[in-house]
């Protein structure tokens, strides 16, 4: 990713959009900020958000005409929160002396002519930079014209408070100053090296230079150099947003340097920050007791209650995984940048990376589509390629996908007796490897109501390896799969697995690949399907069927021929969740995609059902009864109790899988099992507690058996001097297993085993 | 860095081949190119060196995890 994808990225993101009253000001006063203080009743801190952004808010706090209500979401759901009230509450409450750092004085002289708002701000502003300000009023009291317009709110004692307020900070104030000769602008940049002029509360007299009349809005500079102008609208924001854009050109202008660069988001700005409304309640806005005082603290607590604090994070709300990491995907573009950027140190958004189950739900539900799914691959391909992807990551999975490519699984063969076919089931590695006595009775269903024969492909798709970012091994994987699928005479795939199905779609364009569950829906449903199956059930979509309702819909027919009732999840369709295995979640960040799925399996107290191997498992792994649509169709080679089978553990998802393969051969190629499969060179008595652990450490019976194999063979091995059982270790790949066993019978008992990766040598 | 006091229990291990129990010492350890000594127990005469499982587990799973972040 270089520069400028990491801003398209971070562009896409809306989050960090300002909230519409924030960008309806003309000043970006984060009301946000400020009512959120309000709502938590740290008066003192919504102050001083206040006066981060607006003028002397002590008297704009009290004029402002808040423009930022008419775009208030709240609006939709009740009345615009009342800002301005708000605002009025807090510093008729919490006055604000002014009061500012000494800067530097500039040694250049600036005069401000009128003491309306946009005059006083513009003082504000200036004074705080540095420069010499002398304020002019034309009339005898100064303010007096700003406490006419705003009787009602303003006090001249007030008004007179905080011009005195800026005198302390060294303003030089004049009065009774005459204006009306036409030499005046003229004559005051001989003193002064820039002259403001406030239209709010000064008329410029016709006899002055007709350019020094003309003003050009936002820059707020006149037709003559050095003459600066504004506050002409009749709202008060507006003429304190316009004095302080003069003091900011006064201030370029002064200083030499460019009056126009980087102020493109000054004024009242779009936003695309969205915020949902969804289970907001419909609040109208609290009720003033007292009108003339405005709203008491305690109301102005409740009007700030109805506040939303208006924010994105559609996309955070609907995924734990995005919660997790604490942020936004803004933030994580930008984490995933400096990570491949870094030098030295320590990646730490490697496991933000690899913990994403690449399900596409963020995107599904985010306003503008960022797909945190590409992201994250792009990211995982990029430190493949480095070689910066940490090994133990996604090290199991590939190992699993490397045994379901090898002679213990893969299998290719046209329907017995013929050598090309015109359908291949591809029933996908997990279901083989979760429920091996599904597959012969849906092959031979398939074959049954297919009009051609149907040939069978065991095998990977590839996913764990696209999913790692593995992408020239992936690649191998698609052109051996295309070789076997050429040799059986290009047949249309049938895809048991929906992940199989998205891999051959999205990858694999020449090889023509449906679902098969569109297939069952429209054709004779097996005899006794659905048999001794009547409580609803709730239908959990795999993420993989986001974007393929054509699937969705099938397993809803389905269930309809068979008479199943059923209830939707909620999210589900298109916004379905993942159950953790996506994206090899579950390797690289195991306790959330347990934390994933069992959010999911919360949703509904009916058995779900399901029709991915992955999801029914993962379901299992939290106890969550689940059935797999195989299950109801061919309910004759499902167990007594389908929805509570336990999730099947690693090992023996090798051994389903190798049994599958081998039983297949010799019941319906009429073949000799395959070499290197099935043959166990000992019994291993394993106790379930010391199961779990081998499942949770993700060590398999096969490497127990290389580590006994090794020690009793001369190897050498260690003995407890109390309990007398032995401990080994034997190196396989890159982990070192620990064994702790002792002989039982013909074989070995087991009573612990871990695993590490570092090597140790001694010395 | 990764040393950690073995437990009684894990120091009553003893080395089968050559029958005697094993003591604390320096052995190498190494991971993604990276190599350094540190303190586990092992066979004084073969050299035979056992990883407990606490430190399989803990300190070692960490350094681990922070090499592969480098």
């Amino acid at each position: 990713m270089d520069q400028s994808e990491l801003h398209q990225w971070e562009e896409r993101c809306i989050q960090d959009q300002p909230p519409q009253c924030t960008a309806a000001c003309p000043l970006h006063v984060d009301v946000r900020g400020f009512i959120g203080r309000i709502q938590a009743g740290r008066w003192a801190e919504a102050v001083h958000i206040l006066r981060k952004t607006m003028p002397l808010p002590d008297l704009l706090g009290r004029i402002c005409d808040a423009p930022c209500e008419t775009r208030c979401i709240r609006s939709q759901c009740g009345d615009a929160i009342r800002i301005g009230a708000l605002e009025r509450a807090c510093v008729r409450s919490h006055p604000s002396p002014l009061s500012a750092p000494a800067m530097p004085a500039r040694n250049k002289a600036v005069a401000v002519v009128g003491t309306g708002l946009s005059s006083l701000t513009a003082v504000w502003d200036l004074i705080r930079k540095g420069y010499a300000i002398t304020l002019m009023e034309p009339g005898p009291q100064p303010g007096a014209e700003l406490v006419q317009q705003h009787r009602a709110l303003l006090s001249p004692g007030l008004v007179q408070g905080q011009i005195d307020g800026l005198k302390t900070l060294g303003v030089q104030l004049q009065v009774n100053v005459s204006i009306d000769h036409e030499d005046f602008p003229g004559d005051l940049l001989k003193t002064f090296q820039a002259v403001y002029i406030g239209l709010d509360s000064v008329q410029p007299a016709a006899v002055w230079p007709p350019e020094s009349r003309r003003v050009e809005a936002r820059l707020q500079q006149t037709g003559m150099a050095g003459i600066f102008a504004g506050g002409t609208p009749p709202s008060a924001v507006w003429q304190a947003a316009q004095g302080r854009w003069a003091a900011t050109t006064i201030d370029r202008f002064l200083q030499k340097v460019s009056l126009t660069a980087g102020r493109e988001k000054e004024g009242p700005l779009d936003s695309r920050l969205f915020t949902s409304l969804k289970g907001v309640a419909q609040a109208p806005a609290v009720v003033m007791t007292n009108p003339a005082a405005g709203y008491s603290i305690e109301e102005a607590k409740r009007e700030a209650d109805r506040c939303l604090q208006c924010q994105c994070l559609e996309c955070v709300k609907s995924c734990a995984y995005l919660e997790t990491f604490g942020a936004y995907p803004r933030k994580y573009a930008r984490e995933i940048y400096n990570n491949a950027s870094l030098v030295m140190g320590a990646r730490t958004a490697n496991k933000l990376i690899n913990s994403c189950s690449l399900c596409g739900l963020c995107e599904t539900v985010c306003p503008e589509d960022f797909a945190m799914q590409d992201l994250c691959l792009q990211a995982r391909q990029a430190m493949v390629q480095k070689g910066k992807m940490p090994p133990s990551a996604h090290e199991f999975a590939l190992l699993d996908m490397e045994f379901s490519r090898s002679e213990r699984f893969s299998l290719a063969r046209s329907a017995p007796g013929t050598d090309r076919c015109r359908y291949a089931l591809f029933p996908g590695c997990q279901l083989c490897a979760a429920d091996p006595d599904k597959i012969k009775p849906l092959y031979e269903h398939l074959r049954s109501v297919q009009q051609g024969d149907v040939g069978l492909i065991l095998g990977c798709c590839g996913a764990p390896a696209h999913w790692a970012g593995r992408q020239s091994l992936y690649r191998e994987v698609c052109d051996a799969l295309t070789r076997q699928w050429q040799d059986m005479g290009r047949p249309h795939l049938i895809a048991a697995c929906s992940t199989c199905y998205q891999m051959f779609r999205q990858n694999l364009p020449e090889i023509a690949v449906q679902s098969v569950w569109p297939i069952l829906a429209h054709s004779p449903l097996p005899s006794a399907a659905g048999n001794g199956f009547s409580s609803p059930v709730a239908v959990h979509d795999p993420c993989t069927t986001r974007h393929e309702p054509h699937i969705q819909n099938a397993v809803r027919h389905i269930l309809d021929r068979l008479g199943i009732a059923y209830e939707e999840l909620s999210p589900g369709g298109e916004k379905t969740e993942c159950c953790g295995f996506g994206g090899l979640m579950s390797n690289a960040a195991p306790d959330l995609a347990m934390e994933v799925v069992r959010r999911r399996s919360r949703l509904s107290s009916h058995d779900y059902l399901t029709y991915c191997a992955m999801c029914r498992d993962s379901m299992a792994a939290v106890d969550k009864r689940t059935l797999h649509l195989l299950d109801l169709l061919f309910s004759s080679a499902a167990p007594a109790d389908p929805a509570g089978r336990k999730r099947t553990g690693w090992s023996r998802r090798r051994d389903n899988r190798s049994r599958l393969k081998n039983g297949l051969l010799a019941e319906v190629w009429n073949e000799a099992p395959a070499a290197g499969t099935g043959h166990q060179p000992f019994e291993l008595h394993i106790p379930p507690e010391v199961g779990d652990v081998l499942e949770s450490r993700r060590i398999l019976v096969e490497d127990l058996q290389q580590v006994i194999q090794h020690a009793e063979a001369g190897g050498r091995r260690l003995r407890h001097v109390e309990s007398r059982h032995f401990k080994a270790a034997w190196r396989s790949g890159h982990v070192t297993f620990w064994v702790e066993y002792a002989p039982l019978g013909d074989g070995y008992e087991i009573y612990n085993a871990y695993a590490h990766r570092m090597e140790v040598s001694f010395p | 860095m990764i040393t950690e006091s073995a437990t009684a229990q894990e120091m009553k291990w003893t080395c089968d081949q050559c029958r005697c129990a094993l003591v604390a010492g320096q052995v190498t350890v190494s991971y993604m190119g990276h190599r350094f000594t540190t303190e586990l127990p092992h066979c004084p005469r073969c050299g035979l060196v056992m990883v407990p499982e606490s430190i399989a587990l803990g300190k070692m799973a960490e350094v681990e995890q922070i090499l592969e972040d480098k």
